[in-house]
């Protein structure tokens, strides 16, 4: 379930795009059901539903539904969403126009993220050229890998609104490995409210493949405590709190890894063009970790950095990050709600740096990648269009050369 | 072919590149398994550049890589569900000891037994429609039979790499067999009888795949419980390509019905002739070709009493749809079950012993999920305000195995004599006249976006591609 914004005639009410099953064009083979990483989808002898409390738009059952009866999106109030009963009973969708609690759907409604709707997805399917075979799947959770908390630290200013940490699990001599862009499931002990195993939640990885602490079996993830919901009313994330309350010494169990086509591309020369925002910055610092390690002189590839956040206070790596010299990496922050200033957003950012990005991305070795919250998909996409476009290139033909040879990467959430 | 670059031409996650012996077994098998493709595979076919699935890993993601590949091309490849390192035999007498990784030598003949016989089915099924691309309504449909015509040949591919990795030489010659029985062949003929019979016209294209291979997911269910490991995660990965299959027989019945539908509603005529002579299939000849796939499909789950049936559960072999969702003691001894005879000229239950009775079990659900999907098929006649309604014929109907063969039951559930029976038939079963006007309906159409006549369009394309997109070219 993603956030957006839809405006009704008297009121902006805050919206959810719903992930639903076609019942005219679903054939019940369970295909859906056995892939959701969520457990998300679930049936009876009618018809087979999606659970919009459990969803997470991660898109693992697109592909594999033989239908196409799969994908399928309303936009929702928040709060309104269809529930499992009411699909269970359904023979045909409810129309596209009617929303459960039926908001007429305004302009605005352009803010929830196309990633649906296009006709292959604004990223690539399919990994760099160059990039290193990824395991996936070696833990499952039947039988998960076992990990020892190495470090737990706060990487937002100890006075910033948001705690952001980096935590370092070692897995001994657990096999784990993992490789940039990849990512693992941790699965939080104990049950539900129901008495139900808690579902295991993802997070990228944001150290290199050799490991946090190079040479070691180890693996650093960026979590950020949830306190508040995407509506800014409070709400307590089990799993990220869990993770943020860990100690040095603490179990945890682990799966995965998981992720096959956002990867990095292993030809040194290869430029990196990275766009983040909050703990989406986790996979670009494993990224620019490992080229920082490489530490390739004459011919390497150029990285450069648009990273968003809401203060200087709560951009993770702040102090790292800045520290890195301007001739490894061309770093472009934004922050959406420094005092006295006006907002800026990544989109923003890149706008002013069209005419350098236009030019990386004439460049058949430059691979993008966009990691943060659902809703800069657009913004970002919008931006890259108009620069390629300023350049007097055809951006439809860019895109679809970015996608085809795997340069172009998404991880929204 | 000493030159295969392991994991580029046969995409796998069993370690190919690494194993010398299964490399040498599949060496000598693949060159006789492309002449077999090329003798009995889609006639016509190897020049076409055909927009196919290709499963390039078990992530979600590399189940459904879609471009234009030659068929002989196709990259087929051996796939096993990820290994979950704790799983147990969660059935049969050794419930609770860990799931084999290799076949237990007490188990050796029954497993591979079961491996041959489910590897069979795959390239017979093949072999039974390899006319059909000729007479394709569509480029769509031309497309999705060329996809189960490669995806049956993956899993005949995955059975193989069963053969050749865990049972040594006779494994190797098993699989060589399975190249060499043909469908149909008198003298040498596949295993089971539904695979030995024509698959003549695009209607019973589609009964097959909504029927048959729907008895092919309950038979790969069934085994995706295997105490045998390797057996289990190989189904389990075949289930997400069967899938299709039953996608295709679904829809492409749904769209037979949807369009003879919409000629009744033209003609404002429910007269099977009229229908014919606006160049659609009447319900009662869908109808009667329904009544034929679907018996001489329940026959392939075997006899309803079986001593096999008890001794592959009791072994761990091969489980039942859905075992572990099942909450009985997964053991079964004591427990019974009703099956269905034919008693002094009734038709009679009896409880018999439920472990004997697990083929009949297995048949029991297939008919529930075929039901199904037949009220989905009656959903598309009442929104065309067509008031005919298609049924289930009684399962003792035009049976050939177990207590019921030889029995003359109407699609009723009534026992006939055989003068009654020899009467009725032509209203019951497809005829020779039915067969040759469906027959005269079947002509190829290329031209992408236009569709045969007897047949609606789909409502969403492959991989959202359009209706009209180029899913065949012709080279």
């Amino acid at each position: 379930m993603e956030a957006a914004v839809i405006v009704t005639a008297d009121a902006t009410v805050e919206a959810q795009k719903q992930h639903l099953i076609d019942p005219e064009i679903c054939i019940r083979c369970n295909t859906c059901e056995e892939t959701c990483p969520s457990d998300a989808i679930t049936h009876d002898a009618r018809n087979y539903v999606v659970d919009a409390a459990k969803c997470n738009a991660c898109m693992a059952c697109i592909g594999p539904c033989p239908t196409g009866a799969i994908d399928n999106w309303r936009i929702v109030a928040r709060g309104a969403a269809h529930g499992v009963d009411a699909q269970l009973g359904w023979d045909v969708l409810p129309p596209d126009d009617a929303p459960a609690t039926a908001p007429a759907v305004a302009a605005t409604a352009g803010a929830v993220p196309a990633v649906a709707r296009e006709p292959r997805g604004p990223g690539a399917t399919v990994p760099p050229a160059s990039a290193a075979h990824p395991q996936v799947n070696l833990h499952s959770p039947r039988a998960p890998a076992r990990a020892i908390v190495a470090g737990n630290f706060r990487i937002t200013a100890a006075d910033a609104a948001s705690d952001t940490r980096h935590i370092v699990l070692d897995f001994g001599a657990t096999p784990f490995p993992v490789l940039e862009g990849q990512s693992i499931g941790i699965v939080p002990p104990g049950v539900d409210a129901d008495g139900r195993a808690h579902v295991a939640r993802r997070y990228s990885v944001s150290s290199p493949r050799d490991g946090e602490r190079a040479g070691y079996n180890n693996v650093a993830i960026t979590v950020k405590r949830v306190t508040a919901d995407h509506g800014g009313r409070a709400a307590h994330g089990h799993c990220s709190n869990y993770l943020c309350d860990l100690a040095k010494g603490d179990a945890v169990d682990v799966i995965g890894p998981f992720g096959d086509t956002f990867l990095m591309p292993d030809d040194p020369a290869a430029n990196l063009v990275m766009i983040c925002t909050g703990t989406g910055s986790a996979p670009m610092r494993a990224m620019t970790e490992r080229r920082r390690r490489l530490a390739h002189g004459e011919g390497a590839g150029r990285l450069m950095l648009f990273f968003g956040a809401r203060s200087a206070a709560e951009l993770p790596y702040f102090g790292p990050l800045t520290r890195l010299p301007r001739t490894f990496i061309d770093v472009n922050l934004a922050f959406s709600r420094t005092p006295g200033e006006p907002k800026r957003y990544v989109q923003d950012r890149m706008r002013e740096r069209a005419v350098d990005l236009a030019a990386l991305l004439a460049d058949p070795r430059t691979h993008v990648y966009v990691c943060g919250l659902a809703g800069m998909e657009e913004g970002v996409l919008a931006a890259l269009a108009d620069a390629v476009r300023a350049a007097g290139r055809d951006w439809d033909e860019a895109w679809d050369s970015l996608r085809a040879s795997g340069r172009l990467h998404f991880e929204t959430y | 072919m000493s030159a295969i670059d392991y994991g580029e031409r046969i995409p796998n996650n069993v370690d190919l590149a690494g194993d010398r012996a299964l490399q040498r077994a599949l060496e000598q098998w693949q060159p006789d398994y492309l002449a077999w493709w090329h003798e009995m595979g889609p006639e016509a076919s190897s020049s076409l550049d055909v927009y196919l699935r290709t499963a390039i890993s078990v992530e979600p993601s590399g189940w459904a890589n879609f471009d234009y590949v030659k068929m002989p091309d196709y990259r087929w490849g051996i796939f096993l569900a990820p290994r979950d390192e704790a799983r147990r035999i969660h059935f049969g007498e050794q419930a609770g000891d860990p799931a084999w990784q290799e076949v237990p030598g007490e188990h050796r003949a029954n497993l591979r037994r079961i491996i041959v016989t489910q590897g069979d089915t795959e390239p017979a099924s093949i072999e039974q429609q390899r006319h059909l691309g000729l007479t394709a309504p569509s480029l769509y449909d031309l497309r999705n039979l060329f996809q189960v015509n490669v995806e049956e040949g993956r899993h005949l591919w995955a059975m193989v790499y069963l053969l050749h990795r865990y049972f040594g030489r006779d494994g190797r010659e098993e699989a060589a067999a399975l190249l060499e029985r043909r469908s149909g062949d008198g003298d040498n003929p596949r295993i089971l009888g539904a695979f030995n019979e024509r698959t003549p016209d695009w209607l019973a294209f589609f009964m097959f795949t909504y029927f048959t291979d729907r008895d092919g997911k309950f038979q790969l269910c069934a085994l995706a419980e295997s105490g045998f490991d390797p057996l289990a995660r190989t189904t389990r990965f075949m289930l997400t390509e069967e899938a299709h299959h039953m996608f295709v027989g679904e829809s492409g019945v749904a769209r037979t019905l949807q369009r003879t539908a919409e000629v009744m509603r033209e003609l404002g005529s429910d007269d099977p002739r009229a229908v014919r002579e606006a160049g659609a299939i009447d319900l009662a000849t869908i109808q009667r070709y329904l009544n034929f796939h679907y018996s001489v499909t329940i026959d392939l789950f075997g006899a309803d009493v079986s001593s096999n049936a008890a001794t592959f559960y009791s072994a761990g072999l091969k489980g039942r749809f859905e075992e572990g969702k099942r909450d009985d003691d997964h053991r079964l001894g004591g427990m019974t079950y009703r099956i269905v005879e034919a008693v002094d000229g009734r038709l009679a239950e009896r409880d018999v012993p439920m472990l004997n009775a697990l083929n009949e079990v297995l048949r029991d659900d297939f008919i529930r999920d075929s039901v199904a999907g037949i009220g989905r098929w009656n959903r598309v006649l009442e929104k065309n305000g067509v008031a005919a309604r298609l049924v289930v014929p009684h399962k003792a109907f035009n049976r050939r195995i177990g207590s019921l063969a030889g029995v003359r039951v109407s699609p009723g559930g009534e026992v006939v004599d055989e003068q009654t029976w020899r009467l009725h038939e032509r209203d019951w079963l497809p005829t020779a006249d039915d067969r040759a006007f469906v027959a005269s309906l079947m002509g190829r159409v290329v031209e992408p976006g236009r569709f045969a006549g007897w047949i609606a369009p789909p409502p969403v394309g492959v991989n959202r591609q359009p209706i009209d997109f180029a899913y065949v070219r012709f080279g």
